[in-house]
């Protein structure tokens, strides 16, 4: 299948400072691209220069087969959603839809057309005569969303196009969002700070740092296999838990030695990767903790702990302890019987551990 | 806040007498000052009303016996500056002629200006900008010789286009300092979501900028007009017979009478003279306060 996006070893400078180094992306036809990473990391960037609105230093940029690198914004056929929304203030909403159809000299006919469709999709045909001042947040949001499908282009860009929203609103236009990109079947790029929003959306997340690309992935691969500590620190909420443990060879499989500030260290015996370092760090996410005597499983370690807060969150709850001198958390059940100060028995999944290298920070399993 | 409100509101009652006596104490005193400021403009509308014998005869700020519009007359089409006696009449039409294109295209080409550098930014637009605002600050006097020159090679020395492109000039540091103070505080995204749309430079420009301006444009066009309209110093410098402007008009006739000094012509020529600037400011006062703190408020 044709790729709709191909970007390859894109660099960006601003003057001396590199915002953007090497970026290689691909994304074919349907596909919902998630940019995702601390704020500063160069993914808004990559994103205008995605949308041709900031030029590039290094590198090509395809869309939908075509050389897009040096072509300005208008014909590379795209639309593209603002965190500010960017309405035009002294239009009405149908005119800030019908806008860019004006300027491309569309008949009215066909205008109204579109229009009439669009805004039957969104739901906000009793909108269309008011002026953008007189939206609350989550209508300005729709309206921007129309004023990009009525385009019908290759590529749909996204600006962090919720995080104005409150949290109530955000979850709403989330589903909608996924909605429509499943209804629609376009090809979709979307920049979020939000890993939980990346999670949902996505078909494919790409996690930059410091204008590097950390990893490339489906959610899953990104949520189960981290490339790196800084990936499985970004990703998960709570975040997974990075404790400092030493690795012993055992016949079979590995020892994994993890120091406790009270009491004897506690040894899990990992069946399934052989041959690591002695010094590791071990990435064990909250719910792959928990409970010994309502987990059961092939890989399954269980190992005393004790516990020195608990959190209930409603649905589970959270209990954390000091392990390799970092805090740990554990999603237990709601109804476990962990408390404070005690000592509990708990079982560690170690199918689905990452091994980092402490030096590199990079997986080693 | 609870606390705030408590401590400052038992005070005012106990002493509500006094607050009353405070407010009407303020009052006549703003009057009193209000009074001074008008007097000037009293003496003149009233000696502008009186014949040349009761000014002779009666007291400056006394009201006219006998109302005469005769001076206005003698001052609108009669009166001499220097050999000609046609009154301001002609004068006034130059400084019309003058002003309402030199406002015109200064306003336009500072809203311009003001677009690129605060929307289109490249490299030098802050250098630029900033030799634009020094140019506010250059005194007129420095610029006339030099200018002089300039007037003189293009060929428009004494002519009404050499006034209305030297008051552009002259404008155009201030009309780019409003528009761009103005267009600073519109976000980027604005025009960005515009070029995604497929508008160019003078789309964005004619379709989403120029209507949000009202309230800027009302600003520098009262500005620009009571700067040319007032202007005297580059009137007199810049022209000759023929395309002189009101102010330069004025201070012909009341200079260049012999004899007998006819105050209410003097005052009736300086009242018409000084008209138009203040209906300006009568008619768009209003969005002149609310266009200085538009730009800080976000709409």
């Amino acid at each position: 299948m044709a790729n709709i996006l191909k970007i390859e070893h894109l660099f960006k400078n601003y003057g001396s400072v590199e915002i953007l180094k090497d970026i290689n992306v691909e994304i074919e036809q349907g596909d919902f691209l998630v940019l995702v990473g601390p704020s500063g990391c160069g993914k808004s960037t990559l994103l205008n220069c995605i949308a041709g609105l900031e030029p590039i230093t290094g590198g090509s940029l395809h869309i939908g087969g075509q050389d897009m690198t040096a072509v300005s914004p208008k014909d590379r056929d795209i639309a593209m959603v603002f965190q500010s929304y960017a309405l035009y203030p002294t239009m009405t909403v149908a005119k800030n839809i019908t806008f860019g159809m004006k300027v491309r000299g569309v008949d009215q006919a066909t205008q109204d057309k579109k229009l009439a469709h669009v805004a039957q999709q969104l739901q906000i045909e009793n909108l269309l005569k008011r002026k953008p001042g007189q939206l609350s947040g989550g209508q300005r949001q729709r309206v921007a969303m129309g004023r990009a499908l009525v385009r019908d282009p290759k590529l749909f860009l996204f600006d962090e196009p919720l995080s104005n929203l409150d949290a109530k609103l955000r979850v709403e236009m989330r589903t909608e969002i996924k909605q429509l990109h499943q209804r629609l079947g376009a090809s979709m790029v979307y920049v979020t700070h939000d890993q939980i929003e990346a999670m949902t959306l996505a078909t494919k997340i790409v996690v930059m740092k410091g204008g590097v690309i950390q990893q490339i992935g489906t959610p899953a691969e990104i949520y189960n296999r981290p490339a790196n500590l800084f990936v499985a620190d970004f990703m998960g909420s709570p975040a997974m838990n990075l404790i400092p443990a030493k690795a012993r060879a055992n016949g079979s499989g590995t020892d994994i030695q993890i120091a406790q500030d009270r009491g004897d260290p506690i040894v899990l015996t990992d069946t399934k990767n052989r041959d690591l370092p002695e010094d590791v760090i071990l990435g064990v996410r909250p719910e792959d903790i928990g409970d010994a005597a309502m987990r059961s499983g092939a890989h399954m370690q269980e190992a005393e702990c004790l516990i020195d807060i608990v959190e209930p969150a409603g649905a589970d709850t959270y209990a954390v302890m000091q392990l390799g001198g970092k805090h740990v958390t554990a999603r237990l059940h709601s109804e476990t019987n962990a408390a404070p100060g005690n000592a509990q028995r708990l079982a560690f999944d170690l199918g689905k551990v990452s091994y980092f290298a402490p030096d590199t920070g990079l997986r080693l399993n | 806040m609870a606390d705030l409100s408590v401590s400052a509101a038992s005070p005012a009652g106990q002493s509500q007498t006094g607050k009353i006596a405070l407010r009407w104490s303020l009052y006549t005193l703003l009057c009193l000052f209000a009074l001074f400021y008008l007097l000037p403009l009293f003496v003149m509308i009233t000696t502008s009303l009186k014949s040349l014998d009761e000014i002779r005869t009666g007291d400056l700020i006394s009201l006219p016996r006998e109302v005469t519009f005769d001076a206005w007359r003698t001052a609108w089409s009669g009166a001499c500056t220097g050999i000609q006696c046609e009154g301001v009449r002609p004068y006034f039409w130059n400084s019309v002629l003058i002003a309402i294109p030199g406002v015109a295209i200064s306003t336009l080409l500072g809203a311009m200006n003001g677009y690129v550098v605060a929307q289109w930014r490249f490299r030098g637009a802050n250098i630029i900008f900033s030799l634009m605002l020094f140019g506010c600050f250059i005194p007129f006097q420095v610029v006339l010789l030099p200018m002089a020159r300039v007037l003189g090679m293009m060929g428009i020395a004494g002519t009404i286009p050499g006034l209305i492109f030297v008051h552009v000039i002259y404008g155009l540091g201030f009309t780019t300092l409003f528009f761009r103070n103005y267009y600073v505080s519109i976000p980027a995204d604005l025009t960005k979501a515009a070029k995604v749309d497929g508008a160019g430079f003078f789309r964005i420009f004619w379709s989403i900028f120029l209507p949000l301006s009202l309230p800027i444009i009302v600003v520098t066009v009262i500005w620009q007009f009571t700067q040319i309209w007032n202007d005297f110093l580059f009137g007199v410098s810049f022209s000759q017979a023929g395309t002189q402007p009101v102010t330069v008009a004025l201070n012909n006739i009341v200079n260049s009478t012999t004899g007998v000094k006819e105050y209410n012509v003097d005052m009736a020529a300086a009242i018409i003279a000084a008209l138009p600037t203040l209906l300006v400011y009568v008619v768009a006062g209003k969005y002149f306060v609310r266009g200085l703190t538009a730009g800080s408020v976000k709409g």
